[in-house]
């Protein structure tokens, strides 16, 4: 690396560095690019106290960012609670479960805030006035919102079948939004080709180093809300795969940083039967990825042709994970049951995740007495259409204690005798 | 028999600038061999040491990915043919 250079782009196959500059492959191979870090350099400046005297919000990890030398830091996107998750874990038999609850990330619900955060400061940057992406929604509505706080004109493409709510929740930040009549891998065929003849700033594709960059401070906020400790299991959502190989990153810059003690940390990868490229790779034993049509309620993992799903691969079985897939009535449950157990009301993806972890523990993959942490990464108020019809329309009654009264009795099981509290 | 190739930005510094090549293959290999025949600077970057296609650059006979297509598929007059990087989305 340049020695003026705090980070930037290199190949991961060839290993050529590239600066920065807005592009996501090596010219060379057409590998992806990744930021590399002067990790020695970095361990200097950042300690555990350091990091918790900043505000809680992802810019706490300045230093593991590739962000420019001056960015807007006033949204306080990230550090969403890791919860402890008890009752589902007895569910599971397991003695230490935790969520990682991106469903309350801010400001869209999801954690492609994270994402979108580090991308626009490159956008900025880099100078683009128009920010862009393809989204299956949730990176739609997070590049919309930021959008508009930050000045830029947002034009956003998505597959036309999208849920509603994830429609409204980009549309109502003034972006405009191109429905393409295709699944999410023509959308994003389309978006390369014009980020290769439009100067727009595509916060997944000619930015796409950077905004992966984001997903990493789940990683870090893991292990520092364990209290600066690795957790023995991750459980996470896979569409492109992204999400996964980035805090699998960062738990290694970690362990370099000897901020946290070196531990090999097990990745499994959770996907919908209906779009499943990466679990099936894992289960065959191969990296290799076959392209699938996607065909699952879970459309935020909708993506048949996941880009960075090779390493994602790898990533799973050289920690010595699995991957697992949930069918749609599956992913229901899964929803379903993280509601009722936690009181944590997610997306489909979340549901995935459920359903394939609680496969996990139930073929023994994944050990009852280890700390394992399940990455819940979306709102379940975007995709309440999934649920339509699970629960009865109810009538009304009049409002008289003696409807009341027979009500209880007809209708409630934890109905107790009369006499009551006084 | 007429198939158009779309070369993407990336590419064209080996393809003297040319953003589309015109030839007439009976399947990908063929495609792949016009193709490096006519600009041997690209050979490289659309195969690997072992000759296959490389891992992250797709193609798109039409609309469709070619890996959908049945095996050996045989190029049909006016076919659009478009190389794309694989590393986006998600």
């Amino acid at each position: 690396m340049s020695t003026s250079l705090k980070y930037e782009l290199r190949c991961r196959e060839c290993h050529t560095t590239w600066g920065n500059q807005p592009v996501s492959f090596c010219e060379k191979c057409f590998a992806p690019l990744e930021i590399v870090y002067d990790l020695a350099a970095i361990k200097k400046e950042i300690s555990r106290d350091e990091i918790a005297r900043r505000a809680t919000n992802l810019w706490r990890y300045k230093e593991l960012l590739p962000l420019p030398e001056a960015y807007d830091a006033s949204l306080p996107v990230g550090f969403t609670p890791l919860v402890k998750a008890s009752a589902l874990g007895e569910t599971f038999r397991s003695k230490s479960l935790y969520l990682k609850n991106d469903s309350v990330c801010f400001p869209t619900l999801s954690f492609k805030d994270r994402v979108v955060a580090v991308a626009l400061t490159q956008a900025r940057n880099f100078g683009f006035e128009v920010v862009s992406c393809s989204s299956t929604g949730n990176l739609a509505n997070a590049v919309a919102a930021q959008a508009a706080r930050g000045g830029f004109k947002a034009c956003v493409f998505i597959p036309a079948d999208l849920e509603p709510a994830k429609v409204l929740g980009t549309e109502i930040y003034g972006a405009k939004i191109v429905r393409i009549a295709g699944n999410y891998d023509h959308v994003n065929r389309l978006c390369s080709q014009i980020a290769d003849k439009h100067r727009w700033g595509f916060v997944n594709v000619n930015l796409r180093p950077y905004y992966a960059e984001g997903s990493k401070t789940v990683g870090y906020e893991i292990a520092e809300q364990l209290g600066w400790r690795l957790p023995d299991n991750v459980v996470v959502p896979m569409a492109g795969g992204s999400l996964i190989t980035k805090i699998h990153k960062a738990f290694k810059e970690l362990i370099a940083l000897g901020l946290v003690e070196e531990k090999n940390v097990k990745f499994f990868g959770a996907q919908a039967t209906g779009c499943s490229p990466i679990s099936l790779a894992v289960k065959a034993g191969r990296s290799e990825i076959e392209p699938q049509k996607p065909a699952t309620i879970a459309r935020s993992l909708a993506i048949g042709n996941p880009a960075d799903g090779y390493y994602a691969t790898r990533t799973i079985v050289s920690s010595g994970g699995w991957a697992e897939d949930a069918s749609d009535p599956e992913i229901v449950e899964g929803i379903a049951l993280l509601a009722e157990s936690e009181g944590v009301f997610t997306e489909t993806a979340g549901g995935v995740t459920v359903a394939s972890a609680r496969k996990l523990f139930a073929q023994g993959r994944i050990a009852p007495e280890e700390t394992t942490v399940l990455c819940i990464t979306g709102n379940g108020l975007k995709t309440t259409d999934a649920l339509a019809g699970r629960f009865e329309a109810f009538e009304p009654i009049p409002p008289k204690l003696a409807a009341f009264e027979e009500y209880l009795e007809r209708e409630l099981e934890f109905a107790q005798p009369a006499g009551g509290a006084r | 028999m007429s198939v158009t190739v779309a070369i993407p930005t990336a590419l064209r510094r080996h393809t003297e600038g040319l953003d589309r090549f015109d030839c007439s293959p009976r399947d990908l290999n063929a495609l792949l061999d016009a193709l490096s025949s006519r600009f041997p600077d690209l050979k490289p970057h659309l195969r690997d040491e072992q000759g296959k296609v490389r891992r992250f650059l797709n193609i798109y006979v039409n609309d469709e990915d070619i890996r959908f297509l049945e095996k050996d598929y045989r190029f049909k007059d006016g076919d659009e043919v478009t190389l794309v990087p694989s590393i986006a989305g998600g």
